[in-house]
């Protein structure tokens, strides 16, 4: 077999009545797509991953991209993917690597399902005139109130209320250690869940001292390599999150390339200097619920009971089973993560092909902990591909009380979703620990981006809801009477529990 | 659309049904002539020990027999009866509705605190979702509720709601928008001492339905209101929240207003929204529930729906125009609008 190379999967062209041979694209591009011949610029599109960041810098738009101009013979099973794939594992014998979310032409589950909206006999509510309430409790809730009466007739309250977070949209961003993204996506992302009431997850990354003044409003997570995880670390948290799984990469571990792991994040993460960070797939004292339940009660013993502890798990087949458990073990919180979660790094067979959608994920988590009487004492987050308001609607009308964006926020900063994190040549400065591009990256300025996506959502839900006929997001959570199918098949809808459109 | 009336008479003293037909027709306006309904509290004093089950059957021969067995296999049938009715020219006779007195067996349900009421609770549902063309729509003790397909002077002359008295009157005129009309479908809703009447559609009744149904309930009648009847139930029956902290927990102050209470208001509203966010009702609605205790009245947190009060002597009126309360009384004391989701609550002395 002769394995020559595949054909490029991008084809760039140079204009050359508008270039002006600036050298900007040579400047902007990690990946070496543009070079000097003599006195003129040439493309060299077997490099380019489709950043963008090439054609967003080109002060002339002289440079043009076209997805793969040469193709395979079509064929309906060996599609190029599959070729692909099979090409460049005969050449290395390696597990393939991907960054992103999920790849595959599935069908989404999200854009199946329409939301409801009020016409004349129940008044859609206006949300420029009328109050419309997204403020979300996150953590556990008692079953049941206790009071009592003082001897003037008063009601007093007994039950005592277990530490929750307090958002003021639904809308959390997830989990993105300082390793896969660089401290100045980081400090974005801080700066705008400060400015917009709600929270961000550090990663399994550790807290960096450059984000302590934004530490109320982080959630620090304990993953199994435990980097970064002190004392220090789990009391500046405003929650602690436990990851048992993601949605990329289901019942795997964690892995970032010593390359990327610079002085900073090496002090950060409590690791050598250019060493591997590579998270076990289990928690090596993680084998059971009551293991899980153990962990809990460590956290919130080591933290004065004083914050909430939420437990993610990627989103597969026994998910509802496994949130009934973890709601057992004391969690605060339950995150289910679908299988269209980003990722800096996964092994593309992982993330193509593990794990089940948010949507059927969320709605079965939520219709267990209901049959088992515990969903209203602990709180649901969905993540994994919510890609626009509509989603986060749909997500919470499907039980979700918040949900995470991973990828949207990214793509807020700048991201195109050209999959190559892994590669930490990230030419926006996110998923990279390269200085000169990590520099391209303005924290002030992003924030700001990112702060108008969860405010622009939030409107949207609101608009949403007040179309609805809906006033507090309350209401909105496990509405499946919001929600109707259109072209999804029985046993879909039957898991949904939601009705065909007409019916 | 819809309209609604209460009256509670706070000493006790019996009313007879004539004046609340003529104040639920004084509405008309606000029905279709496709559902209409009254309850009466003190309906049944002679078996006012027993559970009062009102029952629709589709027909008698196919349907009466399994029912009696289940009422027998969980108590006794103290006295049982077609509710007589008298017919009218526009109303057809869809259901035959029938009556059993029924005393349950409190030792055929171990481990309850209320036997009764759970064994009551249990066959209703039961009932209301395994034998088709039976549904029990009343059910409490020394209480009862007539409704069918009509307008309100039809239903109430079919049953002769004038004959019966009673210390608390419900009453309700459909415009069904969502649902078909159907007998079933009329309001009052009732499940033990709980009676519903509603104006209004309940938006939260997915997240409602959801809620109620993993303590157990089973919403059987296609429609929003019904999950306001058990939701009561839970709240103020097995939770033990007094009338006016169930409808904070209903309809709950906005959370601007909680920010600005004082600490310990704020504490407590803080921790009903919290705990009881999915029982929380949204969408236009003016409600009125009863208990043998009294009624307590109150919209949602806007205000969609009209609500009015008034008082004359013991008596206090809760409705949705104050002309159908004059109709009653065309002499009141005082009269006065509610705010959104603040309670009006008549308690019997």
């Amino acid at each position: 077999m002769v394995l020559g190379s595949v054909p490029v999967k991008y084809r760039v062209t140079i204009d050359r009545d508008r270039c002006m041979e600036c050298g900007r694209c040579i400047e902007n591009c990690p990946y070496g797509t543009f070079r000097w011949e003599g006195d003129k610029i040439t493309a060299v599109s077997r490099n380019c991953t489709a950043c963008h960041r090439c054609i967003a810098m080109c002060p002339r738009d002289a440079i043009g991209l076209e997805e793969r101009p040469v193709d395979y013979r079509s064929h309906p099973v060996w599609t190029v993917e599959a070729r692909e794939a099979i090409f460049n594992q005969a050449r290395t014998g390696r597990v393939i690597l991907a960054g992103m979310g999920n790849a595959q032409p599935l069908p989404s589950i999200f854009d199946r399902l329409l939301l409801d909206a009020c016409q004349v006999t129940n008044p859609s509510i206006d949300p420029l005139r009328e109050p419309m309430e997204l403020r979300t409790y996150i953590g556990k809730k008692p079953k049941r109130l206790e009071f009592s009466r003082t001897g003037a007739g008063d009601v007093e309250l007994e039950t005592k209320l277990t530490p929750n977070l307090m958002l003021e949209t639904p809308i959390m961003i997830g989990h993105m250690s300082y390793g896969a993204i660089s401290l100045n996506a980081q400090l974005a992302l801080a700066r705008a869940v400060h400015k917009t009431g709600t929270f961000m997850g550090t990663g399994e990354g550790g807290m960096h001292p450059n984000l302590y003044p934004y530490q109320d409003r982080l959630i620090v997570q304990v993953a199994s390599g435990r980097f970064g995880v002190g004392i220090d670390y789990l009391e500046r948290g405003a929650a602690i999150e436990i990851k048992i799984g993601q949605g990329a990469k289901p019942g795997i571990g964690g892995h970032l390339p010593g390359e990327k792991v610079c002085a900073d994040v090496s002090c950060t993460r409590m690791i050598p200097l250019g060493s591997d960070a590579i998270s076990p797939a289990p928690h090596h004292d993680i084998y059971s619920i009551e293991d899980l339940a153990q962990l809990v009660r460590s956290l919130k013993e080591a933290t004065e009971w004083k914050k909430p502890v939420f437990v993610k798990i990627a989103a597969v087949h026994n998910a509802a089973a496994i949130a009934a458990g973890i709601a057992r073990s004391g969690a605060d919180a339950v995150v289910v993560d679908g299988f269209r979660g980003g990722t800096g790094a996964a092994p593309k067979v992982f993330r193509d092909h593990v794990g089940i959608p948010i949507e059927a994920a969320v709605s079965a988590v939520d219709a267990k902990l209901r049959d088992q009487g515990v969903r209203n004492e602990i709180s649901v987050i969905a993540s994994g591909g919510i890609r626009n308001s509509a989603d986060v609607t749909k997500a919470i009308a499907l039980g979700a009380d918040a949900i995470y964006i991973g990828t949207a926020a990214l793509v807020a900063m700048g991201c195109r979703v050209c999959g190559n994190c892994y590669r930490g040549l990230c030419p926006w400065g996110i998923a990279t620990q390269r200085p000169d591009l990590v520099a391209r990256l303005d924290p002030e300025k992003e924030a700001v981006h990112v702060a108008n996506l969860i405010e622009a959502w939030t409107l949207e839900v609101s608009e949403l809801m007040g179309a609805a006929g809906i006033n507090a997001i309350e209401s909105l959570r496990g509405n499946r009477d919001r929600l109707r199918g259109y072209m999804l098949d029985e046993g879909m809808l039957e898991v949904l529990d939601v009705l065909p459109a007409g019916a | 659309m819809c309209g609604i009336i209460s009256v509670v008479d706070r000493s006790g003293a019996a009313m007879d049904g004539a004046r609340i037909r003529d104040a639920l027709a004084m509405m008309n306006e606000r029905g279709s002539g496709e559902g209409a309904g009254y309850a009466v509290y003190g309906a049944y004093p002679e078996y006012a020990e027993c559970y009062a089950l009102h029952v629709f059957f589709d027909n008698i021969i196919e349907t009466k027999a399994a029912l009696d067995t289940l009422l027998e296999t969980w108590g006794a049938i103290v006295h049982e009866e077609e509710i007589p009715t008298y017919e009218q020219p526009h109303l057809k006779k869809v259901h035959t509705p029938w009556r059993y007195f029924f005393r349950p067996d409190p030792s055929l349900m171990t481990g309850t605190p209320s036997p009764e009421e759970d064994i009551v609770t249990y066959l209703v549902m039961k009932v209301n979702t395994a034998i088709p063309g039976t549904l029990i729509y009343s059910s409490g003790k020394n209480i009862g509720v007539f409704k069918a397909a009509g307008w309100p002077e039809e239903v109430a002359d079919f049953y002769r709601i004038q004959d019966y008295k009673g210390y608390i009157w419900l009453a309700h005129n459909r415009y069904p928008t969502n649902t078909r009309g159907w007998w079933g479908g009329a309001h009052p809703f009732n499940l033990l001492d709980w009676s519903v009447v509603h104006n209004g559609e309940i938006t939260s009744y997915g997240t409602n339905r959801r809620y109620i149904e993993s303590f157990g309930y089973k919403c059987t009648m296609f429609t929003d209101t019904e999950v306001v009847a058990y939701l009561v139930d839970l709240l103020a029956r097995r939770h033990g929240l007094d009338e006016g902290l169930a409808v904070r927990a209903l309809a709950p102050p906005f959370w601007d207003e909680i920010d600005g209470m004082p600490e310990r208001e704020k504490n407590l509203y803080r921790a009903i929204r919290l705990t009881y966010g999915s029982a929380m009702m949204n969408g236009p609605f003016a409600i009125v529930v009863a208990n043998r205790d009294g009624i307590v009245g109150f919209t949602d947190r806007i205000k969609l729906r009209p609500l009015v009060a008034a008082e004359e002597g013991d008596r206090l009126y809760i409705s949705s125009e104050e002309a159908a309360i004059r109709r009653m009384a065309p002499e009141l004391d005082r009269v006065w609008m509610p705010r959104a989701g603040e309670p009006v609550i008549g308690r019997v002395r």
